[in-house]
C-alpha cells in the first residue's frame, strides 16, 4: 500500500517538477496573477478625469469647481468652450465626468433661489458612475451649506446654528474601505481553486489520453492507492500555491492579516480536499484534456460568479442565493476574508467550516465511487 | 467441461457489445499454459476488445471465462497480479527515463526491496537498454520502447503476457528481436498471448485464433490451418506481366481469385491440376513467357483471405434481405 503510494508520488513529482512548462505553471503564474489583478481589481474610484463646461464664469462657479478639485477625487483636465465638445469628450472617454454650470449660477445663489449644477457622467461602467455621482452629491451638498450659513450671517449676524445630524460613517474591518483588502484574499481563492481542479483533472486525463491509464489499470494497485497518488501531490502543490500567494498579499500587498494562520490552513486544506475531489470527478467524466479544460471552466465560472467574489451573495435574487449554498467556493471566501481582515476564527467561523468539510466528503466519495479500474 | 488446470486460459460464449454493435461475437477457445497462442485478424477485428476482457479492465456482456484459474468477472484484481500486459499503444511514461519507469512498475507491482535491483538489471540486459538507462523514454527508437515496455509488464514475473500488437510500426530487425524475447519467455514457461495483424509473424505462434468481424473465423496450429481449412487449392503462377493477366485469369471458369503475391500470382482454383492446364493455354495464347505454374501450400494469408470472403458471401444476401 505505502510502498505503491510512494511510487506514485515520486513518478508525479518528477513529472511535474521536470516539465519547465508546470514549474511555470505552478510558481510564477499565481505570483503573477496575484501581482497583476492585486493591482487590477481595485474599485476605489479616485482621480476621476472631469471637464468643466462653466457658462457662468462667476466666482461662486469657480468656487464649486475649485472645492471639486480639492476633494482629490476630481481632477478637471479640461475647461470646455463649447456645447458639442461635451458629447464628444464623453465618447471618446477623455473625461468620465463633466460639470455643467449654467449662466446665473451665481445670481441664483445670491438671490437664495436654487442654482444649478448639473454632472454628466459615463455610465458605460454603472459601479464608477454611482460612486461618482456619490461623491458629487456629497461635495455639492457641502459647498451649499456653506453658502446657507453664509447668507444667514451676512442677515442676521453671527448666528448659532442649530444642531444637526451628522452621518459619520466608519467601516470596521476596512477602516479606509481599501478594495485591495477585499479583493485580494479573495484573489488567493480563485487562484487555488483553479490551481487545484486543472492540476488534478488534467494529470489523471492526461493518463488516459496518452494510455499509460490503461496499463496502470491492468496492475494490482488499488483505486484508492491511484487516487492518494494522484490527490496528494496536488494537495501539497496546492498548500506551497495558499503558502506564495498569502505572503504576496500580506508582505507585498500589505494585506492585514488578523486571524490565526493555522486556522487559514486548515480552511485550505479542506478548500483543496473538495477541489481535490471535484477534479477527480471532473477527470471521471472526461476523455481528453480539452474536454477535462472545458468541464474545469464550465464549474469554475458559475462559482466564481456566484461566491460573493466579486458581486455580493445578498444582492442576488432569493434562488440564486439558495444556489450559492452549495457552493464551496463561497465558503472558503468568508473564511478566507474573515480571517484577514475580521480576524475572528473558529468559534465564528465553524459553520463555513463545516459546509466545506461536507462538501469535500461528497465530493471526493462520489469520485471515488465514480472511478473504476475499468475502461 | 472448462479444464483450467493445464489451461492458462478458457474463455466460453465470450461477448462484448457497445450499444448495439457486437465487438465479440460469442468466441470460445483454450489457451494451454506455456504456449504462445496468436490472435490474428484486421483492423477491427475485435483483438483488443477481447485482450482487455482477459485483464479484467472491460466487463464482458456475456460469456465465461477463466485466467489463470480466476474469474474474469469476479476475480479481475487477482488476474492482474498473475498477468503481464502490454497494451496496443505506447504506454510508459514518455517524461520519465528507462530507469525511472522500471522503478515505478517495480513499486506498482511491489517487488520485494532485495529483488528489485537484480529485475532491473535482468530487464535492462534483456531489452539492451543498459547503456540507456538514464536516458528519457521519448528520446528511445520504437523498438527499443517496445522492448522496454515488455520489460516493465513482465518484472514481477507473471505466468502469462498478453502482447496487444507488440510489434506494430517497428522495424523488420526490431520485431525479429522482439520475437526472439517472447521465444525466451515461452521458453521459462511464460504462457504468451499475443496478438498481431502481420500474417509472417503468426507463423511464429504455436496456436492461433483467427479473428474476423468479432467472430473467432479458425482455430488451430497454423500448419493445421494451412493444410486443412482450405477447400480450394492454391497455384503460384509466375510469368511476364502478372498485373494484366491477373484479371484474364480471374474470367477464367475454375478461377475463384487471383491476386498479386510477390513478383508473381496466387490463383485460388476449386480444381488445381484443372486450372493449372487451363491458365497455361491462357498465357501462352496471349504470347506471355511462362516461368512457373505450381500447386503449392497456400500461405496463412491465403487461408484467411479464403475465410473471409466465405463469410462475407454467406453474410451478404443476408445483408441484402435485411435492406
Ligand atoms: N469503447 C468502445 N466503444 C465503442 N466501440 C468500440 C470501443 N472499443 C472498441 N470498439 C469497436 O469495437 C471494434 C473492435 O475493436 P478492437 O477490439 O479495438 O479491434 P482490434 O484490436 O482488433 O483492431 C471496433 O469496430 C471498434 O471500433
Ligand atoms: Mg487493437
Amino acid at each position: 500500500m505505502l510502498e505503491r503510494l510512494r511510487n506514485m508520488l515520486i513518478k508525479e513529482f518528477i513529472q511535474v517538477f521536470r516539465d519547465p512548462r508546470m514549474r511555470m505553471v505552478i510558481f510564477v503564474i499565481p505570483c503573477f496573477q496575484m501581482l497583476v489583478i492585486g493591482y487590477a481589481v481595485s474599485t476605489d474610484v479616485k482621480h476621476v478625469r472631469t471637464a468643466v463646461y462653466d457658462l457662468d464664469e462667476s466666482r461662486q462657479s469657480r468656487d464649486l469647481v475649485a472645492a471639486f478639485s480639492r476633494s482629490g477625487y476630481f481632477d478637471v483636465v479640461e475647461h470646455i468652450a463649447d456645447e458639442r465638445r461635451i458629447r464628444e469628450i464623453l465618447d471618446r472617454g477623455e473625461a468620465t465626468a463633466v460639470l455643467r454650470l449654467q449662466h446665473g449660477f451665481a445670481g441664483d445663489l445670491l438671490a437664495g433661489r436654487t442654482a444649478e449644477l448639473q454632472v454628466l457622467v459615463d455610465g458605460t461602467d454603472s459601479n464608477t458612475a454611482n460612486i461618482v455621482l456619490g461623491y458629487a452629491v456629497k461635495i455639492a451638498q457641502a459647498y451649499s451649506e456653506k453658502m446657507l450659513v453664509r447668507r444667514f450671517e451676512r442677515r442676521l449676524g453671527a448666528i448659532r446654528i442649530p444642531g444637526r445630524i451628522e452621518l459619520e460613517s466608519r467601516a470596521w474591518f476596512n477602516e479606509n474601505l481599501e478594495s485591495r483588502n477585499f479583493y485580494v484574499p479573495g484573489v488567493l481563492v480563485i487562484i487555488v481553486t483553479l490551481m487545484t481542479l486543472l492540476l488534478t483533472s488534467m494529470s489523471v486525463v492526461r493518463e488516459k489520453e496518452i494510455g499509460t491509464m490503461e496499463q496502470i489499470m491492468v496492475t494490482p494497485i488499488t483505486p484508492v492507492e491511484f487516487i492518494l497518488g494522484k490527490t496528494v501531490p496536488f494537495a501539497i502543490i496546492g498548500y506551497a500555491v495558499v503558502f506564495l500567494v498569502t505572503s504576496i498579499a500580506v508582505f507585498w500587498f500589505e494585506v492585514p492579516m488578523r486571524g490565526n494562520f493555522g486556522t487559514l490552513l486548515f480552511g485550505a486544506g479542506l478548500y483543496i480536499l473538495t477541489m481535490l475531489g471535484a477534479g477527480l470527478f471532473i477527470s471521471t467524466i472526461s476523455g481528453t484534456q480539452q474536454q477535462a479544460m472545458i468541464s474545469t471552466f464550465f464549474f469554475f465560472f458559475p462559482a466564481m460568479l456566484l461566491s460573493g467574489f466579486a458581486f455580493p451573495i445578498a444582492n442576488m435574487p432569493e434562488p440564486v442565493q439558495w444556489l450559492t449554498l452549495v457552493n464551496p467556493l463561497r465558503y472558503f471566501l468568508i473564511i478566507i476574508r474573515a480571517i484577514f481582515l475580521k480576524g475572528v476564527g473558529l468559534e465564528i467561523l465553524w459553520p463555513n467550516f463545516l459546509a466545506l468539510g461536507l462538501m469535500a466528503a461528497t465530493m471526493l466519495t462520489l469520485s471515488v465511487r465514480r472511478f473504476h479500474k475499468t475502461l | 467441461m472448462m479444464n483450467t488446470a493445464t489451461n492458462a486460459v478458457v474463455v466460453e460464449n465470450l461477448e462484448k457489445r457497445f450499444g448495439g454493435f457486437v465487438a465479440v461475437n460469442r468466441v470460445s477457445f483454450e489457451v494451454a499454459k506455456g504456449e504462445i497462442f496468436g490472435f490474428l485478424g484486421p483492423n477491427g477485428a475485435g483483438k483488443s476488445t477481447t485482450i482487455r476482457m482477459l485483464c479484467g479492465i472491460l466487463a464482458p456482456t456475456a460469456g465465461r471465462g477463466v485466467v489463470a484459474g480466476y474469474d474474469i468477472y469476479t476475480q479481475s484484481e487477482k488476474i492482474k497480479a498473475n498477468i503481464g500486459y502490454m497494451s496496443q499503444k505506447f504506454s510508459l511514461y514518455q517524461d520519465l527515463t528507462v530507469e525511472e519507469n522500471i522503478n515505478f512498475y517495480s513499486g506498482i507491482y511491489c517487488i520485494p526491496a532485495e529483488l528489485k535491483e537484480e529485475r532491473k538489471n535482468w530487464v535492462l540486459e534483456m531489452a539492451g537498454l543498459r547503456e540507456h538507462r538514464r536516458r528519457p523514454t521519448a528520446l528511445l527508437s520504437g523498438g527499443w520502447k517496445q522492448r522496454l515496455a515488455l520489460g516493465c509488464a513482465i518484472l514481477h514475473q507473471p505466468p502469462i503476457v498478453f502482447l496487444d500488437e507488440p510489434t506494430s510500426g517497428v522495424d523488420p530487425i526490431s520485431r525479429r528481436a522482439f520475437w526472439d524475447l517472447i521465444y525466451d519467455l515461452s521458453g521459462r514457461g511464460v504462457t504468451v498471448f499475443v496478438t498481431t495483424h502481420y500474417m509472417d509473424e503468426a507463423e511464429y505462434c504455436d496456436r492461433l485464433g483467427l479473428i474476423y468481424r468479432g467472430e473467432l473465423v479458425a482455430l488451430g496450429e497454423p500448419e493445421r490451418l494451412k493444410r486443412d481449412l482450405m477447400a480450394e487449392d492454391v497455384l503460384e503462377v509466375l510469368c511476364e506481366h502478372p498485373e494484366t493477366a491477373m484479371g484474364e485469369i480471374e474470367q477464367l471458369p475454375g478461377v475463384k481469385e487471383a491476386a498479386l503475391f510477390g513478383r508473381g500470382l496466387h490463383v485460388v482454383a476449386t480444381d488445381g491440376e484443372a486450372a493449372a492446364g487451363e491458365i497455361g493455354e491462357l498465357l501462352a495464347r496471349s504470347g506471355r513467357r511462362i516461368e512457373r505454374i505450381e500447386k503449392i501450400v497456400p500461405s496463412l494469408e491465403d487461408v484467411f483471405v479464403s475465410l473471409i470472403e466465405a463469410r462475407d458471401r454467406a453474410e451478404q444476401p443476408q445483408a441484402e434481405v435485411k435492406r
